[in-house]
């Protein structure tokens, strides 16, 4: 196989039955550079797929033991008995909080952000876009615990009030019921939900603000030509182009709320063992972030720990799913997307 | 249904720098009007000022008047909006909006405008594409994006989407300048066409494209680069290719510049 860029002799040294030679998008010239870097490239790969895969191993190794000895269903029980010789426990209140916490945050978070990201990039003037920008990139880049923190302090002594009208407003869904007189506490889902939101609305501005401003000019101005308004412009031209973008970033955002730890250690109350089951926001909990690391002393004898990478692996699980739902929402689109 | 375009004293800058100085000219309606001028005299910016596009950009700004029909379009009372609703413009490198299917695009000035009904809808996309000359190579796959056709359909396509709205004026910014021969065939045909219903405006860099498609042709020039653009010459596109009064005109028109 010779090159089309210049043949050199190590192209047909090396190749007498016919394998070996470049593949990939077949732009490479099996030149030493190229084969350096293929082979460079392929390791990493490699390396990549075999850390995860010896992770997942690894994880199921240490989760399976506790499993078979646990008493209770693993994916419905609430129970969290890990003690013992007859251990019980389950994840359905950690993955319920978990989702309801981080699904309060995105959609609290994604339109603010949105709409934070149109502003800056299509009605703005270019004096206040520009600074806007980098401040928008430097915030996102502020780690996320102080946006939590101050969340926490700005909202806390509201919260309880603001509680108490959605729960008159829509406390005929059982998602703001009162059933377990959590309105007035601040240790509530409803309340980690917002200050996750406050927690990821930085980066996921940052990010849609970035694709808004790369609309090609063409789009908006093929637009604009047809008479559309601003408004218009912005639907018929900057959404759909900025749309992949979005869902990436409320990803990563979401990636990022489920997995934080320290605020929802701190704000969220923990049910006691034989807590009711509540579909209600307005209720305490544990996710599964909050409920290893609250736990971290107890990591003593296999079992224990063996259950608690159990919960760890659903939501290694849980992000995995999302992530994969996200893409091939992008790629359902991406034959309308040249 | 087309208009009469009649521009006086126009001047257009970006920020500080005047791009065009005093240029006035009459565009008559059902005709095909062709700028021709060496790159960067300003042919692209005037044609945006015809439909207010021009003050989209940051800093753009007109000075003088455009009036289609004796309606000025700066008139302090019009909406920028309408304008460009009554006068359609087609852009140098096609522009179908990607995420949407050739029909969606064909019918989003439509939607714009508010238009729902689906079988009304159906009829005008199949009547602009008609008229764009492209109706035969994609009523088959109207659900496919329009990114999936070649150069020379993809304009089409945009011309369709222009038309479907039916525009009184149609603007052209050199069209043809990334297709191949035989797409720019299609659409100067198409040009002859359309010219019996549309007041129709065309920059184009290829002399024997304007010769071939306009009635009346505009030259323009600038004195040295950094100073504006001047209409330099206007005239029934026959006497300017033929005999023009110009000297400049007579030197661009033979090759001798540009
Ligand atoms: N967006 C812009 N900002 C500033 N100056 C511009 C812009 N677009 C064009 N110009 C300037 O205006 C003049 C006319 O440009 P243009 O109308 O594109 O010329 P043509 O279409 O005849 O080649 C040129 O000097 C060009 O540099
Ligand atoms: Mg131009």
């Amino acid at each position: 196989m010779s090159s089309t860029t210049g043949a050199s002799i190590v192209d047909q040294a090396r190749d007498p039955l016919g394998n070996n030679t470049p593949q990939g998008d077949r732009a490479s010239t099996g030149r030493l550079g190229d084969r350096l870097f293929g082979g460079t490239a392929k390791g990493a790969g490699v390396l990549v797929i075999a850390l995860v895969t010896l992770t997942a191993v690894f994880l199921l190794s240490q989760a399976l033991p506790a499993l078979g000895k646990n008493g209770a269903n693993f994916l419905t029980s609430t129970e969290w008995n890990v003690d013992g010789s007859n251990p019980r426990f389950g994840i359905a209140n950690l993955l319920w909080v978990t989702v309801a916490s981080s699904v309060i945050a995105m959609i609290i978070a994604v339109p603010v952000g949105v709409c934070v990201a149109l502003f800056i990039t299509q009605y703005s003037p270019p004096w206040l876009s520009q600074p806007a920008a980098g401040l928008i990139d430097l915030l996102a880049a502020v780690p996320s615990i102080v946006y939590g923190i101050w969340g926490a302090f700005v909202f806390g002594p509201h919260i309880t009030g603001l509680q108490n009208v959605v729960n008159t407003l829509f406390g005929w869904l059982p998602f703001f019921g009162n059933e377990t007189g959590g309105v007035s506490s601040s240790g509530t889902i409803f309340f980690i939900g917002i200050v996750l939101s406050i927690m990821v609305l930085p980066i996921v501005t940052a990010l849609s603000r970035e694709v808004f401003a790369q609309t090609p000019v063409t789009h908006k101005e093929g637009a604009l030509a047809l008479g559309a308004t601003q408004w218009e412009m912005i639907r018929t031209a900057v959404l759909p182009f900025g749309k992949p973008g979005v869902i990436s970033a409320s990803m990563l955002g979401l990636g990022r709320a489920l997995g934080e730890t320290v605020a929802v250690l701190i704000i969220l109350s923990s049910l006691a063992n034989d807590t009711k089951w509540s579909w209600s926001v307005f209720n305490g909990g544990e996710t599964f972030a909050s409920k290893i690391a609250n736990n971290a002393a107890e990591f003593d004898s296999p079992q224990k720990s063996g259950a608690f990478i159990a919960a760890g692996l659903v939501l290694f699980i849980l992000t995995f799913v999302v992530n994969a739902i996200a893409r091939v929402v992008i790629e359902r689109r991406k034959a309308f997307s040249e | 249904m087309a208009k009469r375009i009649d521009v006086k004293d126009l001047n257009v800058f970006y920020g500080s720098f005047k791009a065009i100085e005093d240029v006035s000219m009459t565009v008559e309606p059902r005709s095909v009007t062709a700028f021709i001028g060496p790159s960067g005299c300003g042919k692209s910016t005037l044609l945006r000022t015809l439909n207010r596009m021009h003050e989209v950009i940051p800093g753009g700004r007109v000075e003088g008047s455009v009036r289609l029909d004796d309606a000025d379009i700066y008139g302090s009372d019009v909406d920028p909006v309408a304008v460009r609703r009554t006068v359609g413009m087609v852009f140098q490198r096609p522009n179908p909006f990607p995420t949407m299917s050739i029909g969606d695009n064909v019918a989003a000035g439509l939607r714009l405008n508010g238009m729902k009904d689906k079988k009304i809808l159906a009829e005008k996309i199949e009547a602009s594409l008609r008229s764009a000359n492209l109706w035969n190579e994609v009523k088959d796959r109207l659900s496919k994006p329009g990114a999936g056709l070649s150069g020379g359909q993809q304009q089409r396509l945009c011309i369709a989407r222009a038309i479907a709205v039916a525009p009184q004026v149609l603007l052209m910014d050199e069209p043809c300048s990334a297709l191949d021969p035989i797409s720019t065939l299609a659409i100067e045909d198409l040009i002859g066409e359309l010219k019996s219903t549309y007041t129709i405006v065309i920059v184009t860099h290829n002399m024997q494209q304007a010769a071939r498609v306009s009635d009346r042709t505009g030259f323009f020039n600038l004195a040295a680069t950094g100073k504006p653009g001047r209409l330099i010459e206007m005239d029934d596109t026959q006497k300017m290719f033929s005999n023009p009064t110009e000297r400049t005109t007579e030197d661009y028109i033979s090759g001798r510049f540009g």
